[in-house]
């Protein structure tokens, strides 16, 4: 450790260093912290992805490394939350030093962010990411005579090919280990003179600060407001305030402006076009069009980007059905195959059934559906990583701005698809209040992964193989109708307001790694899993209890001696069915099923889906469990047909189950979610809103449903 | 001609002022879109609801709305 390291920025623990990762959005940050550690951090190809700070401890060389992967941030603005955060953190919060990633692709445009970085007297490094992709376009950059001129130490490194990580580590802890170093970063002549006056005044007053004098005088040349309250306590403000009102009046004739921020911006962008003359060389012309341009020209076609964006959806729901279905069968056969074979080894009936009918089944109807959940992951990972998304989000901002959503609402909408609980915190990328609580109200229109397995099942049930891909793309789209139509009503009567700008950057279109892709399902689907061991399982078999018990022995009983009686095959096999039939209605959960069925009467729905609905609002898997478990014991299943599909085809009338599905899409999306969907929204309130609202919806949408289609069908 | 939303495709301009509120300003200005910036028109949704452009090396999709506060000259 340094001995003139002041006091304030030296941690606690001399062989600890705290790295704030800093850059603007879509340069490569999380997957630079990836490539350091061996962290899995979500990566992806739009701004935007990491909208919370998240901390990764690695230890290299004797030193513990914390590195705080702060969100994407164009400059030292306020605007959206996640430039909040970032702003707060290095303003207020203890760190080392600090790493800016820059994409060396677009220098020019990221020093923007380094030079306001620059003036904030602390330790810098640059990591000039992308070198790799650099040198394909052509760029070559001078890294040395980069250090030099600007006075911090400049590493090219390459997050996805792996270059120069260790020469950054390294460099990293050379400039730990040395005494602050002055960043030369020069204004105008005007400014310059400036800044030596209110640094000359500063220091003959021997005014009292942790940051150097320049640093201040900077700031309060361009306004900043934390600088302005400390020294508006101070007795040398009235005699300051004289002398800032003239500096400003000075900088602002000199850029023809009269918006100091303007001015500094512009300060900065010809201290930056000096840099990049220096150090970058341009090899091939520029006036060729980059692949990108070509891409673009196709994608977002005026005319054909709509068609082309429907078709790529289509196709993902078509192949989540037809590839997924393939190795369901094994799946299905392989849990029934399981289940037999345990279920001889047990001796106990109430122990068979709790393991057979409860756990197996519970888990085993969730587990059928890993196929499709992966192929839909693999889906929404390919739209974040090539870039595509924010094309979508430029081809349909103007279809949702009728409907008073931003484009930008359209990322979050379609990480809803994946899961609401990652969608709801991605929503974070719009900067209004009011459009993103509405983007909020609006994502669980979007039926997120846990929803799939319910739309597989009862396509597969009601619908030919070669139809049900459809029917899953129709159930999707007109949920997101659904919460287009939704989103207009909100917006005219609870969200009345003036609409948020849209200005957002469309990244370069990337080839994503099948790393990157598998990383990205692994981990999704394993937390699928994990549910489906966990959480799913624990409901399962508390379904099982409720729906088994208590016994009645005088049933039991009273139908044996019939079955004993009569010597008919088929006779027997109906007197069980009834026998099962009538355990279930007299058990805690036919109960509870019977207490409610008044409510669901209206929509088409018997006691076992309305209890299947209500335990979906724990998690939508449990929907397919409850199903597996009430389907699996007794019903009309003949001997035949012993898979759920079969069985909810034999007892369910088809507008009874149109009016499920639509109840599906529409209600409370689950548990976790609404927790998360509470937090973001910022208070307790919005989710006794979200609740009504859905709920509502929900009743009204399926009483509909189901009365068309009665009267259709 | 005079703003951004009266420029049509594979047009380039000089921005001559923002008349944007403040956070968009500031917003623009992040994004490299300032008084001397050069700016390429790349495509636009017939309505001209929505428009793609480059600046510097940089695409940026803007509504029309916001096109329209961009003072802008032909080069």
């Amino acid at each position: 450790m340094n001995q003139e390291e002041d006091v304030k920025s030296c941690p606690v623990i001399a062989n600890h260093i705290k790295v704030a990762l800093v850059g603007q959005p879509n340069v490569g940050k999380s997957m630079l912290i990836n490539s350091v550690s061996n962290a899995h951090l979500h990566v992806g190809n739009f701004s935007g992805v990491t909208v919370d700070k998240k901390e990764v401890l690695f230890d290299y060389d004797n030193y513990h490394f914390t590195v705080v992967d702060l969100p994407g941030t164009y400059a030292f603005t306020d605007y959206t939350i996640e430039e909040r955060v970032t702003h707060d953190y290095l303003c207020a919060e203890q760190y080392d030093i600090i790493i800016n990633v820059v994409d060396s692709t677009n220098l020019e445009k990221n020093l923007q962010l380094t030079a306001e970085l620059l003036t904030m007297s602390k330790k810098v490094i640059i990591a000039l990411n992308m070198t790799d992709e650099a040198e394909k376009e052509g760029i070559e950059i001078d890294a040395e005579y980069m250090s030099e001129l600007i006075g911090v130490p400049c590493i090219k490194v390459s997050a996805v090919a792996k270059t120069g990580i260790d020469e950054l580590i390294k460099a990293v802890l050379k400039k730990h280990t040395s005494s602050k170093n002055k960043p030369k970063l020069v204004f105008s002549e005007p400014v310059e003179e400036e800044i030596a006056r209110l640094v000359w005044y500063l220091d003959k007053h021997k005014y009292k600060a942790n940051n150097s004098y320049r640093n201040i005088a900077i700031n309060l040349l361009k306004n900043n407001k934390k600088t302005y309250e400390k020294l508006h306590k101070n007795p040398i403000w009235t005699e300051l305030q004289p002398i800032l009102i003239e500096a400003s009046k000075h900088i602002e004739l000199h850029h023809d402006s009269d918006d100091i921020k303007e001015a500094f911006a512009e300060e900065y962008a010809s201290f930056n076009r000096g840099i990049v003359t220096e150090v970058v060389k341009q090899k091939n012309n520029q006036a060729k069009k980059t692949l990108t341009e070509k891409i673009d020209s196709i994608l977002i076609h005026p005319v054909f980007g709509i068609p082309i964006f429907l078709f790529f959806m289509w196709s993902l729901f078509q192949l989540t059905f037809e590839i997924g279905a393939i190795p369901m069968e094994y799946i299905d056969s392989f849990f029934g195959w399981f289940g037999d074979v345990l279920g001889s080894t047990i001796q106990n009936d109430d122990m068979r059934s709790l393991v057979v009918d409860g756990i197996i089944g519970g888990v085993g109807a969730v587990v059928l559906f890993v196929p499709n959940i992966v192929i839909l992951f693999i889906g929404i990972a390919l739209l974040e990583s090539t870039g595509y998304m924010s094309r979508v989000a430029f081809l349909l901002d103007g279809f949702f701005h009728k409907f008073g959503l931003h484009g930008q609402s359209f990322i979050p909408l379609v990480t809803g698809f994946g899961c609401s609980i990652p969608a709801y915190m991605s929503a974070r990328i719009l900067k209004n209040d009011r459009d993103r609580l509405l983007t909020l109200f609006i994502i669980g229109f979007m039926s997120c992964g846990a929803r799939l397995p319910v739309y597989v099942l009862f396509a597969g049930a009601f619908f030919s193989a070669d139809m049900a891909g459809n029917v899953l793309f129709i159930i999707y789209i007109s949920g997101a109708i659904m919460g287009l139509i939704a989103a207009k009503v909100l917006k005219l009567t609870a969200f009345k307001g003036v609409d948020e700008p849209f200005v957002m950057e469309m990244p370069k279109y990337r080839l994503p790694t099948l790393k990157l892709i598998w990383h990205t399902v692994l981990g999704e689907t394993m937390m699928y899993l994990k549910k489906a061991g966990t959480f799913i399982a624990g409901a399962a078999m508390l379904i099982w209890f409720l729906s088994n018990y208590p016994h009645n022995l005088q049933l039991q009983t009273e139908y044996a001696q019939k079955i004993e009686q009569t010597q008919d095959i088929a006779e027997q096999a109906k007197l069980k069915n009834e026998l099962a039939e009538h355990s279930l209605e007299q058990s805690y959960l036919g109960r509870i099923g019977k207490f409610s069925e008044p409510v669901f009467e209206p929509l088409g729905l018997d006691w076992k889906m309305s209890i299947a609905l209500q335990a979906g609002i724990a998690a939508k898997e449990v929907v397919v469990s409850t199903l597996g478990v009430l389907y699996s014991l007794g019903a009309d299943v003949d001997e035949n047909s012993s898979s759920l599909a079969d069985a909810i085809r034999a007892n369910i009338p088809f507008a009874s189950a149109v009016s499920f599905i639509v109840v599906i899409m529409i209600y409370l999306p689950c548990f976790a979610a609404s927790i998360v969907f509470t937090r973001e929204a910022g208070h307790i309130k919005y989710f006794f809103y979200l609740f009504f609202f859905t709920s509502i919806a929900a009743y009204i949408m399926a009483f509909i449903a189901y009365n068309l289609t009665k009267m259709l069908v | 001609m005079n703003t951004l939303l009266d420029c049509h495709k594979a047009c380039r301009v000089r921005v001559v002022k923002l008349n944007a509120p403040t956070a968009l300003k500031q917003r623009l200005i992040s994004f490299g879109i300032m008084k001397n910036a050069t700016i390429e028109v790349l495509e636009h949704t017939p309505a001209k609801s929505t428009i793609e452009i480059k600046v510097g090396k940089m695409r940026v999709a803007l509504r029309g709305e916001e096109a329209k506060m961009i003072e802008v000259e032909k080069i």
